[in-house]
């Protein structure tokens, strides 16, 4: 047995120094990472950095240009339709037919999936339950909200009881209810074997993966629980501000040496700081001096957006002299 | 003195109440959220503030004028950026932005200081002959608020700015908003994102056009009906499946490695919730309180409302 076959038993996506070129530019540059079977996996990254390039070579719509990988145990180089029936795929634009009611829709995709027609009935019902369209069946989906056209969408994507999901951005522009009514079924998914793998610009989302892996100018620069991520991979440290006039105050505490980031966040402020320590000191110091009541100069553990925005403008910094270089 | 000022604003269209008995005072140099779901009646209000849209009953003033009466006054006064940000895609950064500066009357005179400020202040400066339509979605959102704030507004409308937007882009966004605060400028934004709801000085929450709550950040997570649960466990699916199935009650929610419930009565859940996970042998930390946050309010709240019009 070799080593991919082996993997295949505990692993539903694996890749190894992932690459696709695109004439001279680099989409995605020796991406290596695998997924365990049922894991839920969040994929993050800032626009254009990589992400849907390497969703598309995993869905095998797109040949990588080296490097190699698998996914639900098929080859992504040679077995491209045979992924194609292993996976469902759903991406932020849905793809539903608004001028076709709820039913059709499920029909056609029904077809296109070649669903047993003994199973058709059974596996249209499901749908039609886990997104709670029953009084919609007959309804155009022009009609339905958001969040309906998404558990919709969601539903069509695995009427073939796929191993392995692959969401794109499925929350986008999706309020807050829905959003998390759609978690609870990726939950009862993953809860039931089924892998999937999710991109989101929502980082509370990013909170609810098992792991993530963060992509930028193509390559993974992070990778690890959420729990990883936040309390090893920042560099800086994070300090919650509570005072009076927060407003103001950011203002001053931006004079500060060793400060690099001051953000307003509900009744106090956020700020980004070299080291904590010497930091609460000078901050409280100050706040002090210019006749600001202070009530907290705390260190806290970081959001993971701070853990995101940190990495990516470090991977920005230590670019730069490079980018200078070849100037 | 208060920027916005709204006294029973009301729209309808035809049957439906897109935005009912809406009063609410915004102060001047504040930021406030307007947070709600599709179709709460955010676009709705915005449309009535910056006087696109006339309202079926109701006043409102902004930047002190009848959003009715008054409405030139109002649009010379106030930027607006809409959720598809209003730019142009065969135009050039410069173009878009000279085109806005032509719509509001901005004198040829100083334009063009003021228009380098703006690039300045929005990093766009290197993109100025760039399509607008060639620009990734964190810039196209930023030089949309370049061309609402051409006129140097005292009052900003921004609906939904960062659909769809990327976390590093929208950290950029906000620090734009935090200087133009400190310039005393009056935002007014919608949002879907609560975690940005966070950041404004007072919110409020709408839902099919009413108001339930209104107040800071602080002030809104009090209305929280209920208290929430926290407990962490490593293997959380299984300890998930098992809470859910014996707290029937109780909302139970799965947010990776942690477990909420939502209860009415913490005291008793708590050594409930404990006692099942200890007679299943699965190890995890004992249940405590914790502070809701306002993603978890928003929810509860909506879902509270929802039952009470089933039930009705």
């Amino acid at each position: 047995m070799n080593s991919v076959e082996k993997n295949s038993n505990e692993t539903a996506v694996v890749v190894q120094d992932l690459e696709r070129r695109f004439g001279s530019f680099i989409a995605v540059n020796r991406v290596s990472f695998e997924v365990k079977k049922g894991e839920i996996f969040g994929f993050l990254g800032p626009n254009g950095a990589g992400k849907s390039t390497t969703i598309r070579m995993l869905i095998g719509v797109l040949a990588p240009t080296d490097g190699v990988g698998t996914v639900a145990g098929f080859d992504i180089r040679t077995q491209a339709e045979e992924i194609k029936k292993h996976i469902g795929y759903m991406s932020q634009k849905f793809s539903l037919y608004d001028d076709l009611t709820v039913s059709e829709n499920i029909d056609f995709y029904s077809g296109i999936y070649r669903i047993d027609p003994a199973r058709k009935k059974a596996r249209k019902e499901w749908v039609i339950e886990m997104a709670g369209l029953e009084h919609h069946r007959h309804s155009r989906t022009a009609i339905l909200s958001g969040g309906w056209k998404q558990r919709l969408a969601l539903g069509c994507a695995i009427l073939h009881e796929p191993p392995v999901i692959f969401l794109d951005e499925p929350t986008s522009g999706v309020d807050p209810v829905s959003r998390r009514q759609f978690w609870d079924l990726i939950y009862e998914l993953s809860g039931k074997g089924v892998t999937v793998f999710v991109t989101t610009h929502y980082m509370d989302e990013a909170e609810y993966c098992d792991r993530l892996g963060l992509i930028y100018r193509g390559e993974l620069i992070a990778a690890g629980t959420p729990e990883t991520l936040k309390t090893e991979l920042m560099q800086e440290d994070v300090l919650e501000v509570i005072c009076e006039r927060p407003q103001d105050a950011m203002g001053e505490i931006e004079q500060i040496e060793g400060i690099k980031e001051v953000a307003l966040f509900g009744k106090g402020l956020h700020v980004v700081v070299e080291e904590t320590e010497r930091a609460v000191a000078a901050i409280s110091d100050l706040l002090q001096r210019r006749g600001y009541a202070v009530t907290r100069v705390e260190g806290i553990v970081p959001s993971l957006e701070d853990v995101f925005v940190s990495l990516i403008e470090a991977r920005d910094r230590a670019e730069q002299p490079q980018q200078e270089v070849k100037r | 003195m208060s920027a916005i000022r709204t006294s029973k604003l009301k729209k309808t269209f035809d049957e439906v109440v897109a935005v009912d008995d809406l009063t609410i005072t915004v102060t001047e140099g504040e930021i406030f959220g307007l947070v709600g779901p599709d179709g709460a009646g955010k676009t709705t209000t915005m449309r009535l503030l910056t006087a696109i849209m006339e309202p079926t009953s109701g006043d409102a003033w902004v930047a002190g004028f009848h959003v009715v009466k008054e409405a030139e006054a109002i649009k010379e006064r106030i930027g607006y950026m809409s959720q598809k940000f209003g730019l142009y895609p065969d135009l050039s950064v410069m173009e878009n932005i000279n085109f806005y500066a032509d719509i509001y009357g901005v004198p040829r005179k100083g334009r063009s200081k003021r228009i380098d400020e703006l690039l300045a202040f929005s990093n766009l400066t290197p993109f100025k002959q760039r399509l607008a339509g060639n620009l990734s979605g964190g810039m196209k959102q930023k030089l949309g608020l370049a061309c609402a704030l051409i006129h140097t507004p005292k009052v900003l409308f921004l609906d939904e700015p960062t659909n769809g937007v990327d976390p590093v882009s929208r950290r950029d966004f906000w620090r734009i908003l935090y200087q133009l605060l400190r310039e005393k400028v009056t935002i007014f934004v919608s949002t879907a994102y609560l975690d940005e709801a966070e950041r404004c000085n007072r919110l409020g929450l709408i839902y099919k056009g009413q108001i339930l709550a209104l107040g800071t950040p602080d002030e809104v997570k009090q209305i929280m009906p209920g208290a929430i649960l926290e407990i962490r466990v490593a293997d959380s699916r299984k300890a998930y499946q098992l809470l859910k199935k014996e707290l029937r009650e109780e909302s139970v929610g799965l947010f990776g490695e942690r477990i909420h419930i939502v209860t009415r009565d913490p005291q008793k859940v708590e050594s409930e919730a404990a006692k099942i996970l200890q007679d299943a042998g699965i190890d995890a930390s004992a249940p405590r309180p914790i502070e809701p946050s306002l993603e978890d309010v928003f929810v509860s709240v909506l879902a509270e409302q929802e039952r009470s019009e089933q039930a009705r």
